[in-house]
């Protein structure tokens, strides 16, 4: 067992969504302190959703979000900050700003927040950019660097003011089995570097569930399909499950794909012209 | 039941749309006043405000000095050719410099500046918008209302007036060149009439529009942008262009109604 901050998260009968619409409905899990849990499921499952409730951007309509022990949206709004201001972000596509470079973007939250003199807060976002192998990029604009920097810029960020929890959205995606692993390398070095640390990483790559993941939330179908520890994943029987981790479409929903006769015909006439 | 028409529905229709607009003034009124009170958050607001008056103001210097100059040589060559008639063409160092301090510079400024630093303004908050960085201040702690939008309210309280005050100057430079110039008025005629007809009321109730027209152009621009993602005429790209269009029609609208109004009331 790794060491823990106390940090963990854990949801209790959450129901969320937008506006009447819900899209996920009493979801239980806890995401352990000092663990990579991985939140997956398909395309639109509510995955990004849950991840902006755990953030505080929105509130659920139903149920208790807490962190650390507190009942996230219970607290008087300047817990609420302090609670939020201990949770680094990378979001997917690293949400850099476009008009500072990437070592003012790191530098950001330094400069707002604390009072330290201008060489100490460059050392530090030095030392966080080399972090993710990008300490020769500080003066370079985000539209320069390619996505896979951008992301690994993103981390920087979020973890320059030594955050005790983590969250990441869809850190692999877009990016090419080399830099995707490149990834996946640093978060497990970040659970390594920061003992004690909550990542929380959404995702629905397989090879990074693989990877990192220590405990797993499953969504499907509108609520959680499965919560726990990676090994019991592996295990379960549960077909949607299984047919998930075995990367197999379910034949009923599968298109036909055959045109009206009609139609192919018209289609074909005009393709011939 | 009845299964015709719904002769009401337009009446529905016009009284949605109103409380649709009333909602959205208000809206926008709650949106300056939080805008208003974050300028003085900290101090660190002073670089960023800075920052915003070299953006707001001194790159729509050229843009000023362009319109303001030729604007007064319009006024010159048009009022020149009117007054003559009456044989009053020494007044028109007057008329061009009433003109242009009472209405014309507070107003074309403000317009301009729409086109310039407006339109920028929206889509840079709404580019933000949807590729979630404004998300990332708000979980950085970091109000957005602070960072984005406070600065460039301040900066354009600081900048409309002093572009005001230099297109006010270029176009009774620009009159100048017409009328005394091209067209032979006596030099000291021209200057004479603009220092015995322009009073301190006039300079005053020029810079008192061009406040609220800054505060006009910096809200509603900031305020397009900062909600791009809740249009319902378009998402994404589509909604920043929307909120960019919205942003220019709505300020020039805006500007042009306050215009009026403030005016009823110096006159």
């Amino acid at each position: 067992m790794r060491a823990t901050s106390g940090w963990d998260i854990r949801l209790d009968g959450l129901t969320v969504g937008y506006g009447d619409h819900v899209v996920l409905r009493d979801v239980n899990a806890l995401l352990p302190a000092g663990e990579i849990s991985m939140i997956i499921g398909g395309s639109g499952c509510g995955k990004s959703t849950l991840l902006r409730h755990v953030l505080g951007l929105q509130r659920p309509m139903a149920g208790t979000l807490s962190v650390g022990g507190r009942d996230l949206f219970a607290l008087h709004r300047r817990d609420f900050r302090k609670v939020r201001r201990r949770m680094g972000v990378l979001f997917q596509d690293g949400a850099l700003l476009g008009s500072l470079t990437l070592g003012d973007n790191v530098a950001l939250p330094l400069r707002e927040h604390t009072g330290l003199p201008k060489a100490t807060i460059r050392q530090i976002v030095l030392h966080k950019l080399a972090l993710v192998g990008l300490a020769d990029y500080a003066d370079y604009y985000p539209n320069q660097l390619s996505g896979g920097m951008r992301k690994r810029a993103g981390l920087a960020r979020a973890i320059v003011m030594d955050p005790p929890i983590l969250l990441c959205d869809e850190p692999t995606s877009g990016l090419d089995p080399v830099n995707a692993a490149r990834m996946d390398h640093l978060l497990l070095d970040m659970r390594a570097n920061f003992p004690g640390m909550t990542i929380v990483v959404v995702s629905h790559d397989l090879r990074s569930l693989d990877a990192i993941a220590d405990y797993v939330l499953m969504l499907h179908d509108g609520t959680a399909a499965f919560a726990g520890p990676v090994d019991a994943l592996r295990a379960t029987q549960d077909p949607y499950v299984r047919s998930f981790l075995d990367r197999r479409a379910d034949e009923d929903q599968r298109a036909d794909v055959t045109l009206a006769p009609e139609v192919q015909q018209a289609l074909d006439a005009w393709l011939d012209r | 039941m009845s299964t015709g028409p719904n002769i009401l529905a337009p009446v529905t229709a016009l009284g949605a749309a109103t409380l649709r607009l009333l909602g959205e003034m208000g809206a926008m009124f709650l949106f300056l006043a939080d805008g208003l009170r974050l300028i003085f958050a900290s101090p660190k607001q002073i670089p960023k405000i800075l920052n915003q008056v070299f953006v707001i103001g001194s790159k729509s210097l050229f843009v000023i000095l362009l319109i303001g100059v030729f604007t007064g040589m319009v006024l010159g060559l048009q009022g020149y050719y009117t007054l003559v008639k009456f044989g009053s063409e020494g007044l028109l160092g007057a008329a061009v410099a009433l003109s242009l301090i009472r209405e014309l510079g507070p107003v074309l400024t403000a317009i301009m500046v729409t086109g310039r630093a407006g339109s920028s303004m929206a889509a840079e908050i709404g580019v933000m918008r949807i590729t979630d960085q404004i998300d990332a201040l708000d979980v950085m702690d970091i109000n957005p209302m602070a960072y984005l939008v406070a600065p460039r309210i301040a900066a354009s309280l600081i900048s409309f007036p002093l572009l005001t005050a230099v297109f006010d100057v270029v176009g009774i430079l620009g009159g100048y060149v017409t009328g005394v110039t091209l067209l032979g008025i006596n030099e000291g005629v021209y200057f004479y009439r603009i220092e015995s007809s322009v009073e301190m009321a006039d300079i005053t109730g020029g810079f008192m529009k061009s406040l609220l027209f800054a505060v006009i152009v910096a809200t509603v621009s900031c305020y397009q942008g900062y909600f791009t993602h809740m249009r319902r005429d378009g998402v994404g790209p589509e909604g920043v262009s929307n909120s960019t269009t919205s942003a220019v029609v709505l300020s020039c609208v805006f500007v042009l109604v306050a215009d009026y109004v403030l005016t009823s009331f110096l006159l």
